[in-house]
């Protein structure tokens, strides 16, 4: 009989799943997650796969991994450094092992230590039997020759059976950390009940995990994670793609206005696409163009017939994108695009995150062609964010650029779910009647006719006799917008263009500085993605006894009226962003304040550590 | 609007008051005369009609319609002009567009427009140069041919439009010019009446960049002899007299014979409608340019789901599975859990 092992609370913890990419180690991480979040916990997960679909097996270019962070507090990142690392091969440890700090659990499948496995890594001596792990506390578990033992009743070959060794992990790490088992078998059965021999292989690997956990006296104790103290109400693990597909149907809906996506398939956007494109019932309309170009093209002619028009892109089709989205800036209709930004430039690296769309969505157009440009903050905001974004552009008829990035894409987070109730209303408003008289008395409609307080002109979809109109990307004249190349009138209208966008800012409201202490002397300025980690990072800085203010910007074009009074009021500002400074380089020439850039572009978000650093260098002695 | 009636109109009606800024004797004017005179015969509303072009001399037309419109991007046309269709059932959309303009820079949209068959009548105006841009060759330009930008001559091989948009799958292909009003009207009227995308290349001449490029065939004294009509369920011939008409070979070439040395019987009959399409793929083979007879008319008209009814059908069938969706449950469509 094994001794029945003590249990221990801890705060939380972080977990690194890592091993080649058909190794499952994205569905490990998700399932270790959803079974955590029904637990309570707060979580926050960051995949990090690579671009190939199956990179050479057995190759550090190949290894796919899953992190997450599970606690009894509120987090807002991924953690720092992971306190446990489940390798299921060489390669996994070895693309990780750098990033782990002494003391920490590393978990290593032994089976896949042989020499051929160990040389595709890079290895040439196995750091399982060399001492250089000495540091770590190191579980050797032969997770493949005790996954197919397992299988063999399930009437599986042992090569088939092999591949349930993910399920085998989860199951021991869901017995370190006292996971209910319930959970996960429902779910293997859903998933795979069609299929009842994997199912029922996938089955006995997890029970195999989770029993060596309990037999094999290798683990001197278990650990708990207690729920987090959440706000009252219902939760759902949400990745920020979904979320923003959400936001997007749930602005259609509060506008009253059918939505069209126009998308070409693109890492790491496309789930946005697929999961538009299941949602019929809500009246979306899907369209997967030829390319990039016809994706907005086919969104514009949408948004001209008076749907809620989105595409969604990233890197590379945000660039083939440009020409219609300049159009639309000509043609003054509402439009959503969406950008989740990668690493570039080029193809970059398609799969990692990067910031470095910034400039190109404020300015990356030819001619005076001003655009909104919208940052979502987290994975669960990236609804309210979608939400914002069409409200900007149907109530001023513009394009915005939507920007999130492959962090916030594939990362998830609890989300409360709103009362759908709550939901703030978006006001259409379709022209309706003629709006001038013409010079012989007669009713005429103008399309180009603006808005008093907003400097929208009306959005007249075809269909209503009287108010026929043909607009196209030819400078118009003011007001009738008949085709006019009257120099004076093209300097009028670009200013229009431009003070109706600027204007923008008057709907913000007022900008959330979190300086509790009211004494901080620096101000983080992030955008973005970035705000978990700098949240954390500054939390870490006030536990130390110092004072530090952080502003996270979701407004990017135009900035909030607020924010130059604001940022005068701090001696330092820092920014950090995963580019070369890009925001940095906004605040500096707007605002005309010595704003400091901390860059980042590896690929991968910052981690608190990182930010607190960086803070506390600014901050030198003075406390 | 309360009135279910089609209002009676006239060409006034459907034209706009903006001035018309082609060169003086452009081929043009026929084409937007031809369509002004021939909508107010169509039954259709001014209001649901729209014109969406890209850029270059042929894309002003929606300025000169007045109906809706939109004066889009270089190539585009075809792209936007899917996203209204398939958004508004309810409208007739048309797509102006030029041979550089579609064949050229927007030659991929054009190809998969006609593949998904959505409901467009794309007249592409074909005057083998490029107008705006004065002066340059275009993709349907001969070989040889000198321009600004062919000093030397043209070794581009060109695009033969018909034989590229039955390669695209298209279901209706048609050819017209604009020396003939009555045709062009006959030609636009059907691609108005097919359902999904209507292709109809006009023989278009720019009087200042190419000048007579089409005067071989479409010239009132030489057309007889040049122009071959199709018609539907007849047998294939031309000239003055018909004394000349297309047999196919039992390779599958068509070839060009007098009907005196084989006889009525031995002529092909022309088939619009046949699904297989080879005969009319060999039909936009028969001439190697606008120098030898060439024939005008419907090539293909065939049915094949419309993209647009295709895709309203698929969310008529969820909402009619699950109701116009519940927001609250999309929400709670994965796991849950509660804080109390
Ligand atoms: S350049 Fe040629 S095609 Fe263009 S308007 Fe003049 S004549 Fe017509």
């Amino acid at each position: 009989m094994p001794t029945e092992r003590p249990t221990e609370k801890i705060g939380g913890v972080v977990v690194r799943f890592a091993g080649d990419s058909g190794d499952g180690m994205q569905l490990t991480g998700d399932r270790f997650t959803s079974v955590s979040a029904v637990l309570g916990n707060d979580l926050a997960t960051f995949p990090d796969y690579p671009a190939e679909i199956r990179a050479p097996a057995g190759s550090l270019a190949g290894v796919s991994a899953f992190q997450v962070q599970i606690s009894d507090h509120e987090i807002s990142t991924h953690g720092d450094t992971p306190n446990v690392l489940v390798a299921m091969n060489p390669a996994g440890l070895k693309a990780n092992i750098a990033v782990m700090e002494r003391g920490a659990t590393l978990i290593v499948n032994s089976d896949a230590f042989d020499e051929r496995s160990l040389a595709k890594a890079g290895y040439a001596v196995d750091p399982l039997t060399d001492n250089s792990l000495s540091e770590f506390a190191v579980y050797k578990v032969p997770m493949t020759s005790i996954t197919q033992e397992a299988c063999k009743e399930a009437g599986v070959k042992p090569r088939d059976a092999e591949r349930s060794k993910n399920f085998f992990a989860l199951g021991l790490v869901s017995w370190i950390y006292t996971r209910p088992t319930d959970t996960t078998l429902a779910w293997i059965e859903e998933r795979f009940g069609s299929k009842p021999q994997i199912a029922d292989a996938n089955r006995r690997a997890f029970r195999a995990g989770y029993d060596f956990g309990e037999t094999a006296e290798l683990f001197d104790s278990r650990y708990e994670i207690s729920a987090a103290a959440f706000r009252e109400g219902e939760y759902i693990n949400i990745p920020g793609n979904t979320s923003l597909a959400w936001g997007l149907i749930a602005a259609a809906r509060q506008a009253d206005l059918p939505l069209f996506l126009g998308s070409y398939p693109i890492t790491p956007a496309s789930d946005i696409l697929h999961e538009l494109s299941k949602r019929k019932e809500f009246g979306v309309k899907t369209f997967q163009a030829e390319d990039e170009i016809s994706g907005i093209g086919a969104a514009l002619g949408a948004a001209f017939g008076g749907s809620l028009a989105v595409t969604t892109t990233s890197g590379p089709g945000l660039d083939l994108k440009s020409e219609t989205l300049g159009l639309a800036v000509s043609l003054e209709l509402p439009l959503i695009i969406v950008d989740v930004q990668r690493a570039g430039p080029s193809t970059g690296l398609p799969t990692k995150v990067e910031q470095s769309d910034l400039l190109q969505a404020i300015h990356g157009r030819h001619g005076e062609s001003p655009v909104p440009v919208v940052a979502a903050t987290t994975p669960s905001q990236c609804f309210d964010a979608a939400i914002e974004a069409a409200r900007i552009a149907v109530t001023y008829r513009t394009p915005v650029i939507l920007l999130s990035d492959a962090y916030l894409a594939n990362g998830s987070e609890p989300w409360l779910i709103p009362d759908v109730a709550s939901l703030p209303p978006i006001e259409a408003n379709f022209a309706s009647a003629t709006n001038a008289t013409n010079a012989e008395g007669q009713p005429e409609f103008l399309p180009y006719v603006r808005d008093d307080e907003t400097l929208a002109r009306p959005w007249a979809p075809p269909g209503l006799a009287g108010l026929e109109h043909r607009i196209g990307g030819l400078e118009k004249a003011e007001n009738t917008g008949s085709v006019s190349y009257d120099g004076a009138n093209h300097e009028r209208m670009t200013l229009l263009r431009a003070a109706r966008i600027n204007g923008i800012a008057d709907s913000y409201p007022a900008t959330l500085v979190d300086d509790p202490s009211g004494e901080a002397s620096l101000v983080v300025v992030g955008w973005g993605s970035t705000y978990g980690a700098i949240n954390a990072g500054v939390e870490r800085v006030r536990e130390l006894g110092r004072h530090v203010a952080h502003i996270q910007l979701m407004h990017l074009n135009p900035l909030p009226n607020d924010l130059g009074s604001l940022l005068a009021g701090y001696e330092h500002v820092l920014v950090p962003e995963l580019n070369l400074g890009q925001l940095c380089s906004i605040l500096r020439s707007k605002y005309l304040v010595d704003a400091k850039a901390l860059g980042k572009m590896q690929g991968n978000p910052f981690r608190p550590a990182e930010i607190e650093d960086a803070i506390l260098e600014h901050l030198g002695g003075a406390s | 609007m309360t009135s279910t009636a089609v209002p009676i109109t006239t060409k006034k009606d459907w034209s706009s008051d903006q001035e018309i800024r082609w060169c003086p004797g452009c081929g043009d004017y026929s084409i937007l005369t031809a369509l002004q005179m021939l909508l107010p015969e169509l039954g259709v509303r001014r209001e649901k009609t729209v014109f969406v072009s890209g850029i270059g001399c042929a894309s002003r037309f929606p300025y000169y319609m007045n109906t809706y419109g939109l004066h889009s991007i270089h190539g585009r046309a075809p792209a936007i002009a899917t996203g209204l269709a398939v958004t508004r059932p309810d409208l007739d959309v048309w797509v102006i567009c030029g041979d550089g303009d579609a064949l050229s820079i927007g030659g991929n949209h054009l190809i998969h427009a006609l593949r998904r068959n959505v409901n467009l009548n794309i007249l592409m105006f074909n005057n083998q140069i490029y107008g705006l841009t004065k002066g340059q060759y275009s993709p349907t330009s001969e070989e040889g041919k000198v321009t600004k930008s062919t000093p030397f001559g043209s070794i581009d091989h060109p695009f033969n439009p018909i034989s590229l948009a039955i390669g695209a799958e298209a279901t209706f292909v048609a050819r017209t010019h604009d020396m003939d009003r009555k045709h062009m009207q006959e030609m636009f009227g059907r691609a108005h009446q097919h359902d999904g995308s209507s292709f109809v290349e006009v023989y278009q001449n720019c009087n200042v960049f190419n000048d007579g490029a089409f005067s071989a065939i479409t010239g009132k004294d030489v057309r007889s002899t040049m122009l071959i009509e199709l018609h539907n369920g007849e047998p294939i011939r031309f000239g003055a007299d018909l004394e000349r008409g297309v047999v196919q070979l039992p390779d599958g070439r068509l070839e060009i014979v007098s009907v005196a040395d084989v006889g009525t019987d031995a002529l092909l009959i022309h088939d619009e409608h046949r699904d297989e399409p080879g005969l009319a793929f060999a039909l936009s083979r028969l001439s190697n340019g606008v120098h030898e007879p060439t024939p005008i008319g419907i090539f293909r008209d065939v049915v094949r789901g419309e993209y647009g009814a295709e895709m309203q059908a698929q969310v008529d069938l969820e909402q009619e599975k699950k109701g116009t969706g519940d927001l609250a449950a999309l929400f709670r469509s994965a796991t849950t859990w509660t804080v109390d």
